[in-house]
């Protein structure tokens, strides 16, 4: 957050509409996205009561459990959804993309989209209920039970990376794109956030989130349910089919229920393709493609390790090393998601601009011709200055990236109240005395120049697993998956 | 106190007050400047009915599955006098606790009230505090009070409290699960800071008696079941930080006194229940009566208050509805659209204000030079 989000917020208060935060969508939408909204039984650790799941507004399929404390009912619900699921993942490995040549990688990967961040958190513990089951011992699960944990493990941890497009919840999606006229926390609701961005015709978004906000209206996006919906309608539905005594009753009753919950996971199933649709209508960011890539990449080895029997395993929790070189990573790749973002869009360059890492003005003088002799070699080295108004806070020796001029590296030389001096490196043609036409900023041009996105980070240094210090703990011991884990409660 | 008390009353009306609890007061530290909530708290309105009479009924239901799970969970920690929780206690914790009594202070002899209860707790915890070695009893449902701005709240734990190693120490049984041994940080934190609130109100019950404050301990055990079963598990939560929190917003709650002085004398929230128990205030009144007292609204109250609705409603076009995070983004300007005349530079900066200003103003020019090129690429 930041005062230029902040001040969009203030802006859709005034004007009843989401105000962009954004210029161009830097989220990678899958053309074939598989969305699930899950609906848990509430006051049970991960008690799936329904979910509804499919790859296509009028695909959707609802698997419900007529009892959610029946452990078997519960395996069986989750091997329907791991049929759903798995078919999908299978599907995205089906084609390679043919314009990678050094290494295979798929030319689709998973995209699964909850509506919010409690859908991910589902996933989470149906990821941990069920990736340690077997399909052979003393409690044996259909076969495709434990390969859905995996999956859905998998899928949560791409979830930590920043610019993962693998799981995501769709309100934080909205939110990084749209400010409202409501509090982050009322964000969360998909209807009301949805309300804003898109009010129905005739409402501002304060009258249209208002209206979202009625359970009755619009049922709570998942996975907890409306608390009046349980004690009035769902209560009475398990109930009834609890007494039902012969095959009949049964079935009927399990009707009655799905079409209970239908009504409950129907409305929040419509939101997710509108949202969609939303975010689908806005041009991709440029860098978007290469972070979508990276996903790819990372799915199509999860896929040939799970294939070949060498998938790492997926501890309860990660050893001290581990944590510590995962937070590294996401850490890097932070920096590197915002300064790509930055670079790909404007209105996220201003953020920069505002704290004074990056800054727009016009070239008042160049000299591209300038040479720098004082290495073995001489080398190219045109300076420009760059007059500005914004409030620059860099120092001399600073790395930055023109949007327009990727390829150049530019170096601080002096900052003064007024202006900057730039020493350009690379991009500039073969030549060492004159520079490519076009390749250095010419007076007059207006140039924006910011932190720069794939510059080299080196990764953390840490001990090796055998090595972990005391003060963490000592070495961990091997993580090897037991049968009591398959044994589980899940009760 | 007693013409307090009696003021109190009025501005309740003619119906019975409703308790505190540890998650009435937690919250109460949430935002401890809103004097609305603290007034309403303290003479024990009814907040929900006063909400739904104003047209903003709070939806703070609680679906019976979870209350059932909760009660089921909670029943079988304590069944066969807390054998289970017993066990848990030696054995994962380690503690020494002699041969056990247990003894339940919800109903003290038929008779109920509050006061008559938390007489008892009293009497009962002194004896114990008063023996050398350690009672060996589990109290399950004590009644205790806190002072809450100058004001006695009673509290109606679903706690139980013991003695081991010259220290009572306080159980708490919840029924969200720790998987993996995490639970949901929310959920975790909103229990630790309950318990604060009990390790609070014993240690005031135990001073009052003439003991230090360490004669109760800051570590609370927490009681939840374990991954996906309902295996209980027992975890030691040092609730230090909480209860300096908790002092610290608890001291610096408005005082109420403050408060009544400088509200109209015939203030007063009464409903006006007819025979069949309708509420026949007219909603008008009752909403000049409440906006007699200034609250203090942020989004967290929809979690915590059933009032938020209509506090939501009464600050629309402020900063602080977008959140507080927004509003020091804003240099804590109030209103709305005085940031957007600064931004716009439609309104000169008032005394404290220029810094502020000119980064709206910025900001403002960065958002709209974007937004055009955008627009016109």
């Amino acid at each position: 957050m930041s005062i230029l989000t902040a001040l969009a917020r203030a802006e859709a208060v005034e004007s009843g509409r989401a105000q962009p935060l954004t210029t161009v969508r830097h989220t990678h939408i899958a053309e074939k996205p598989l969305v699930l909204v899950p609906l848990a039984l509430a006051g049970e650790a991960a008690a799936p009561l329904a979910a509804m799941v499919g790859t296509g507004r009028d695909a959707g399929r609802l698997l419900v459990v007529a009892n959610p404390r029946d452990r078997t009912q519960r395996f069986q619900f989750v091997a329907q959804l791991a049929r759903v699921v798995l078919a999908y993942v299978d599907g995205c490995s089906r084609t390679v993309d043919t314009g990678q040549t050094s290494k295979l990688r798929y030319a689709e990967a998973p995209q699964v989209l909850v509506p919010n961040r409690g859908g991910i958190e589902f996933i989470r513990l149906l990821g941990r209920s069920t990736r340690f089951r077997r399909p052979y011992g003393p409690h044996p699960v259909h076969r495709t039970v434990p390969l859905l944990g995996q999956w859905l493990t998998f899928l949560r941890e791409r979830s930590d990376h920043p610019g993962s497009g693998m799981l995501l919840a769709l309100t934080e999606v909205l939110g990084e794109h749209w400010a409202t006229g409501q509090s982050g926390l009322e964000d969360a609701n998909l209807a009301a956030l949805l309300g804003w961005i898109d009010p129905p015709a005739g409402l501002d978004g304060a009258a249209a989130a208002e209206i979202a906000e009625d359970p009755l209206r619009w049922p709570p996006a998942g996975p907890s349910t409306d608390p009046t919906f349980d004690n009035e309608v769902l209560a009475p539905a398990l109930a009834a089919y609890a007494r039902a005594a012969d095959e009949q009753a049964k079935s009927r009753a399990e009707a009655a229920l799905s079409a209970a919950v239908a009504e409950q996971v129907e409305p929040t199933w419509g939101l997710m393709w509108r949202a969609v649709d939303l975010l689908r209508a806005r041009r991709a960011g440029a860098s978007v493609e290469a972070r979508w890539a990276v996903d790819r990449d990372v799915f199509t080895m999860y896929h040939m390790s799970l294939a070949e029997g060498t998938a790492l395993p997926q501890p309860r929790r990660d050893s001290a090393v581990a944590a510590a070189g995962r937070l590294d990573r996401l850490e890097r790749e932070q920096a590197r998601y915002e300064a790509q973002r930055a670079l790909d869009d404007p209105l996220i360059m201003a953020e920069f601009r505002l704290s004074g890492e990056a800054f727009t003005g016009t070239v008042v003088s160049a000299s591209p011709n300038r040479v720098d002799t004082s290495g073995k070699k001489a080398a190219l080295r045109p300076h420009i200055t760059v007059q500005t108004d914004d409030p620059v806070r860099l120092e001399p020796g600073a790395l930055l990236v023109s949007p327009t001029r990727l390829a150049q590296q530019a170096m601080v030389v002096s900052v003064s109240s007024v202006d900057v001096v730039l020493e350009l490196s690379k991009g500039m043609g073969r030549s060492t005395k004159q520079p490519a036409p076009g390749s250095v900023p010419e007076v007059g041009e207006v140039v924006t120049y910011g932190p720069v996105s794939d510059a080299y980070q080196p990764p953390g240094r840490f001990p090796a697993r055998e090595e972990t210090p005391w003060t963490h703990g000592g070495p961990p011991p091997d993580y090897q998956p037991t049968d009591s884990d398959a044994a589980e409660d899940w009760s | 106190m007693d013409a307090l008390v009696d003021r109190l009353d009025r501005i309740r009306g003619t119906v019975a007050p409703r308790n505190h609890n540890a998650r009435t007061i937690a919250a109460l530290t949430n935002n401890p400047g809103c004097g609305r909530r603290g007034l309403m708290d303290a003479a024990g309105v009814n907040k929900g009915a006063v909400a739904g009479q104003l047209g903003f009924p709070a939806a703070f239901g609680q679906s019976r599955f979870a209350i059932a799970r909760g009660n089921a969970f909670e029943a079988q920690v304590k069944a066969d006098g807390a054998a289970e929780l017993l066990q848990l206690l030696r054995e994962r914790l380690g503690l020494a606790i002699p041969e056990v009594a247990y003894d339940d202070l919800s109903n003290v002899g038929g008779n109920a009230s509050r006061e008559v209860r938390y007489a008892r707790t009293r009497s009962l915890l002194a004896r114990a505090a008063a023996e050398r070695e350690d009672a060996g009893t589990l109290f399950d449902h004590p009644m205790l009070r806190l002072d809450i701005a100058g004001y006695y709240a009673y509290l109606e734990p679903d706690l139980i409290a013991f003695r081991a190693g010259g220290r009572f120490h306080v159980v708490e049984i919840k029924s969200f699960a720790v998987i993996d041994g995490q639970a949901d940080p929310g959920k975790a934190a909103a229990a630790a800071k309950q318990s604060a609130v009990y390790v609070l109100a014993m240690r005031e019950l135990l001073g009052e008696l003439g003991y230090p404050p360490e004669s109760v301990s800051h570590n609370v055990v927490l009681v939840c079941p374990e991954n996906f079963a309902n295996r209980p598990i027992a975890t030691l939560v040092d609730v230090r930080k909480q209860l300096t929190v908790l002092q610290r917003q608890l001291s610096r709650l408005t005082r109420l006194d403050k408060i009544l002085d400088a509200l109209p004398a015939g203030l007063s929230f009464d409903l006006a229940y007819d025979a069949d128990q309708n509420a026949t205030r007219h909603p008008d009144e009752l909403r000049k009566a409440v906006s007699a007292i200034d609250a203090r609204y942020n989004p967290d109250c929809l979690g915590s208050c059933e009032m938020a609705f209509f506090c939501r409603d009464e600050s629309a076009g402020s900063t602080s509805a977008l959140g507080r995070s927004i509003r020091d983004d804003l240099g804590g300007v109030e209103s709305v659209s005085t940031v957007l005349g600064l931004a716009r530079g439609t309104l000169p900066p008032g005394a404290g204000q220029e810094e502020i200003a000119g980064l709206l103003r910025l900001a403002h020019r960065l958002r709209t030079e974007c937004l055009q090129e955008a627009g016109a690429a």
